[in-house]
């Protein structure tokens, strides 16, 4: 299970990498594993929409169910990833590179303490999965 | 959550191969391995794949009256089978509801000269063994429920037939679509071939005794190994189904959907008497009020059982099965609708988290079996 150190997590298993006052946003190898092939995205979020924490982003379907994807943290949507849509399969093979979903300029950047390390949302992905 | 929920003699085995175990009708069983559902579908259509479906059920009729009685009890005319040939059919209730649809097998019995096992959906095991018992009253016939005792496996894909071959005493290039062969696996294992599956590929099923399942399955899976046969979860196993569009008990079919509406004709044979024909003669001859179609999406999304379908604004039916087709590389589903909305081309919207997304008719089967090609 891959959990990159340098990025946080929500319990939901969503990442966000911190780049200034900019988040970027998806979902982790954990979540991709869990919910297997996956065959369509879609991007539910537009350029310039104001996003509050916990409101969803995107909508994953794999082989078998649909899954939301929500914001860690509250802003305004700066970027939307729209080659996704058409390549759904990068989820599960780069769900920390390739399958970014959003890019949010963040309004509270103080949410961001209340996100998982890598190593707290490596011991609740333990517990999940127990 | 799984203590009450049965496991097959290969439960280990899937579970040291990584297989995700999954609640399916009261059995614990495998919904996918580490390579996952589509890589299983397109291996099960470009090679072979092999399926654990022991949780399946199995049942004997035999007696003197047994043709009588299974003929009775049927949609299919089982006295114009031959010996060894295994037809499709349902189990109807007096209405023209589905009981359950099943495999029938025509095979020889050295007291009565016939008998007939019936292949039968796990969830329905129960009811169904109830259903003939209930029946089984006037006639001189044994029911006898064998699943236990009975392992189901199924070998299916374009190699399947070839690779089996090699293990068999039989010559299965003998064995055309539909028939059966009674023969030996791996030196010792008695074994009953159908020629029949689930998936639109050639290929065979199954039935064993369960105390040989793990040498049956670790013998197919080393003689497949060099053509990169690998073993097959229930997710692959419902795409690969969905394509060809066989129907799935719960989805497709259920006790308010009859045979006619379902287009199960291939089926049915109203010439003769059964259970249920009297109601599905007069539904086909004033056409059934709903009928089952098949759809693409034209915009953006995926359909999913129980997904209503709108016309206009108003609701006209429901998704019975919806998913990404692998080998078609398109969002399709089928559907329950009126008649006047079934032609081909028809325009109808799905409801997809409460927004009407446009989708439009299609023929069925998506996927044409590859032995009807």
């Amino acid at each position: 299970m891959n959990i990159p150190s340098d990025l946080k997590y929500t319990p939901n298993d969503e990442w966000i990498r911190v780049e200034g006052n900019t988040g970027v946003v998806g979902i982790t190898d954990f979540a991709q594993d869990q919910l297997s092939d996956i065959v369509y995205v879609e991007i539910v979020v537009s350029v310039g929409d104001m996003v509050n924490k916990g409101d969803a982003c995107a909508t994953l379907e794999s082989v078998k169910a649909a899954a939301d994807v929500y914001m860690p943290v509250s802003g305004k949507i700066i970027a939307i990833n729209e080659a996704l849509p058409d390549t759904p399969e990068v989820v599960n093979s780069d769900p920390y590179g390739n399958a970014w979903m959003v890019k949010v300029e963040m309004s509270n950047p103080g949410e961001l303490n209340d996100l998982l390390d890598a190593a707290a949302y490596e011991k609740h992905v333990q517990e999940k999965s127990g | 959550m799984t203590e009450n929920l049965k496991r097959t003699h290969l439960y280990q085995w899937h579970v040291d191969h990584g297989g995700r175990m999954v609640p399916f009708a009261g059995w614990e069983m495998p919904v996918q391995y580490p390579s996952g559902p589509i890589q299983e579908h397109h291996t099960t259509r470009q090679i072979a794949g092999l399926f654990d479906i022991d949780h399946m059920g199995q049942v004997e009729v035999r007696g003197p009256q047994a043709e009588a009685f299974v003929n009775q009890m049927v949609t299919w005319d089982v006295t114009q089978m031959k010996m060894l040939e295994a037809h499709y059919a349902i189990f109807c209730y007096a209405d023209g509801g589905c009981v359950d649809d099943l495999f029938i097998y025509k095979l020889p019995d050295p007291d009565d000269g016939v008998y007939y096992f019936l292949a039968i959906n796990a969830s329905n095991r129960q009811k169904d063994v109830a259903w003939l018992k209930a029946h089984a009253g006037a006639y001189d016939v044994t029911v006898k429920d064998i699943s236990d005792e009975t392992y189901m496996l199924a070998f299916q894909g374009p190699q399947a037939p070839a690779i089996l071959n090699r293990l068999v005493e039989a010559d299965l290039n003998q064995a055309a679509r539909f028939t059966a062969v009674q023969t030996t696996l791996l030196g010792d294992i008695p074994v009953l071939l159908g020629r029949t599956g689930y998936t639109g590929e050639d290929g065979f099923e199954l039935f064993l005794p369960a105390e040989k399942a793990l040498k049956a399955w670790e013998g197919i899976l080393k003689a497949g190994e060099a053509e990169g046969v690998k073993p097959i979860g229930l997710a692959a196993r419902d795409s690969l189904r969905f394509e060809a569009c066989m129907p799935l008990y719960g989805h497709e079919i259920d006790a308010q959907t009859s045979p006619i509406e379902a287009r199960l004709g291939f089926a049915l044979n109203l010439d003769k008497d059964f259970y249920g024909r009297d109601a599905l003669l007069k539904q086909k001859l004033e056409g059934p009020a709903k009928v089952l179609v098949g759809f693409e999406m034209v915009e953006r999304g995926v359909a999913r059982e129980h997904y209503p379908v709108f016309k206009d604004g108003q609701q006209i039916g429901h998704v019975t099965s919806g998913m990404f087709a692998p080998t078609l590389d398109r969002y399709l589903g089928m559907a329950y609708v009126p008649a006047e909305f079934a032609a081909i081309g028809s325009e109808i919207d799905i409801l997809i988290r409460n927004k009407p997304i446009k989708a439009r008719v299609i023929k069925r089967p998506f996927y044409v079996p590859a032995y009807r090609r």
